[in-house]
């Protein structure tokens, strides 16, 4: 094979018609591959796309369904979420309130650790470090989150209710400290990208300056990688927003309208868990209350998306 | 303070001996040299001679890159640079330097020639505005500028980005100017006004500036100092060293027979 190629390769030269000839630009290789090459393509990135629409799709006609039924109204500002035990309610704040409490918390933990975490990578550690310490995260981002679960059921909430005797043992402290955890890798990771993108020729305008390294890093780096940083925040922030197995683990399945975190919560998403897995049939008002609460991710989510554009877009500085 | 005869006597930098290592790789030989105050000294060679290393000790940009290690004496006014005593942020603000690339933040203009100050403790908004505009009167831009001091530093052309930096290094006063072939990604009509820019700081600055371009080094400089794989081979007044050079290798570098 390896031998043959050469030989082929002369045989295309000596076939090959001099440029006057009328078939001078004619393409011999294959070209029914030429032509295919794209279609296959095409499809291999349309599977993801119908996959996407079928999604979108299903969740909006399940949740009109589900509103043809249950006023939108009473769905978004009710304070009680109890659709499976009567008397039947259906306000999702308390699920609200729980998802953003443990988004809160795990971003007040993941987004200051990570972010401090990747301007020590990108700015003060030794080349050899770096590369040691980089696949390391990639290897934690990859850790199942029921292992993590797990972790905060066993190690965090006994701490927790060692340092606050009235904290349950489902709590959202809990949970959302290890969500946080969870996430701190692919904001260190992904913000050190975008640090260490930023040119050379910056830095050292700054350090001819008489500048230190920390003033660097904090005036010249991670403004200049801001759009970036605030990539990963998102990122964070909706990774939290959608993380379901730590809190079904650890944070409890009581949905509550409150503000203390050491109380049990639920979480939209881990909601959806346990209706999924329960015994609610299929067609029933109960049962279309997941695709309610999906849908309200969903928006959540996109919205999120919209307004990390916009900053991104607003705070850019171009190098 | 000191005469120009003083200054001859008494020179601002004196470099004794000094010896430069990236890694195993002996980069400086022994090189000794004086470089006096208030005029404009010149680096002249071919490429990977060790100019800009050289450079680079003077404001200690050299400490970033490990590895290095420095044998010798280098001294600005008395006081050894590699000594405990020595703050490198101290020295910094004394010594600023321009680069090769002109690298303005992605700041507006205004908050480019701030930074330094602003670094430094400068906070009154009436202090920053006068040492903006008398920075970038001395780099011969505030014309240009004045109007759009908000403007991005990224619309200028790349010869006013140079001023601008050259403007943006003045605003924290130092004493010394580096400049690493500064004008060497510039056009002919830029590299002249920088040029100019050079001889008026003179008088109030003293300049080291590194040139690929012999007819520079002759245009602006006072001195002119030959390096030649990491050693030094002449340092002289620079109308002496082109025109009666006194190492044979100076003289074939400087009438285009090698580099
Ligand atoms: N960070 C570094 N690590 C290792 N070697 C280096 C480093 N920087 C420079 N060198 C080597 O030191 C020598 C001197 O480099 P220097 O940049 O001072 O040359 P120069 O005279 O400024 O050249 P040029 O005119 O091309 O800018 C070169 O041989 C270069 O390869
Ligand atoms: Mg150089």
């Amino acid at each position: 094979m390896q031998s043959d190629t050469p030989q082929a390769n002369r045989k295309v030269l000596n076939t090959s018609t001099s440029i006057t000839s009328p078939n001078a630009f004619k393409n011999n290789r294959v070209s029914v591959m030429n032509k295919m090459m794209p279609i296959i393509l095409f499809l291999c990135a349309s599977v993801s796309i119908l996959t996407t629409i079928g999604i979108v799709v299903t969740l909006f006609s399940e949740t009109i369904q589900f509103f043809q039924k249950i006023p939108v109204l009473e769905f978004l500002f009710g304070t009680k979420w109890s659709p499976l035990i009567t008397p039947k309610s259906f306000g999702v704040l308390p699920l609200l309130n729980g998802t953003l409490m443990i988004t809160l918390i795990a971003c007040l933990v993941a987004i200051p650790l990570g972010l401090a975490s990747a301007i020590y990578l990108s700015e003060y550690a030794p080349k050899k470090v770096r590369s040691a310490v980089k696949p390391v995260l990639e290897v934690l981002a990859g850790v199942p989150t029921i292992v993590y679960g797990y972790f905060a059921l066993s190690f965090i909430t006994p701490l927790i209710r060692d340092i606050f005797p009235g904290a349950g043992v489902f709590n959202a402290l809990s949970a959302g400290i290890v969500v946080g955890i969870m996430i701190i890798p692919m904001v260190c990771s992904l913000s050190e990208d975008a640090m260490s993108s930023v040119p050379r020729a910056l830095r050292d305008g700054a350090y001819a300056l008489g500048a230190t390294r920390l003033e660097v890093a904090l005036k010249i780096v991670v403004p200049a990688a801001f759009s970036g940083i605030v990539a990963s925040a998102v990122l964070a922030f909706s990774r939290a927003i959608g993380e379901t197995m730590i809190v079904t683990v650890a944070a409890g399945a009581t949905p509550t309208l409150t503000g203390n975190p050491l109380d049990s919560i639920q979480t939209m998403t881990a909601y959806i868990v346990q209706v999924s897995l329960g015994d609610t049939p299929h067609g029933t008002v109960e049962y279309g209350t997941i695709f309610a609460v999906g849908m309200t991710l969903f928006v959540i989510t996109f919205l999120l998306n919209i307004l990390a554009q916009y900053v991104a877009r607003k705070f850019r500085e171009e190098y | 303070m000191a005469t120009a005869t003083q200054v001859q006597a008494q020179p601002l930098i004196s470099i004794e001996k000094l010896n430069l290592f990236y890694g195993s790789f002996h980069a400086l030989k022994d090189v000794s040299l004086t470089i006096p105050e208030k005029a404009i000294t010149a680096f002249i060679g071919p490429s990977g001679c060790g100019k800009s290393t050289l450079l680079r000790t003077l404001n200690r940009m050299n400490d970033m890159i490990p590895g290095t290690r420095i044998e010798g004496s280098i001294a600005i006014g008395g006081t050894e640079l590699y000594s405990n005593e020595v703050d490198v942020e101290t020295l910094r603000k004394k010594v600023g330097m321009v680069f090769q690339q002109p690298n303005p933040f992605p700041k507006s203009i205004y908050d480019n020639i701030a930074y330094g100050p602003r670094l430094h403790g400068t906070r009154s908004k009436q202090q920053l505005d006068e040492i903006v505009e008398t920075s970038l009167k001395s780099a011969v831009l505030w014309d240009e500028v004045k109007d759009h001091l908000k403007r991005s530093a990224f619309s200028l052309s790349g010869g006013q980005q140079q001023r601008l930096c050259i403007a943006r290094a003045l605003a924290v006063n130092p004493d010394i100017l580096l400049m690493d072939e500064a004008t060497s990604a510039l056009d002919p009509i830029s590299t002249l006004k920088i040029e100019e820019l050079a001889q008026e700081l003179k008088d109030r600055y003293t300049i080291v500036m590194v040139t690929h371009n012999m007819h520079q080094a002759a245009r602006v400089s006072n001195q002119t100092v030959f390096f030649l794989n990491g050693e030094v081979v002449e340092f002289s007044d620079t109308e002496k060293l082109f025109s009666n050079p006194t190492d044979q290798r100076t003289e074939d570098y400087i009438s285009g027979r090698f580099g």
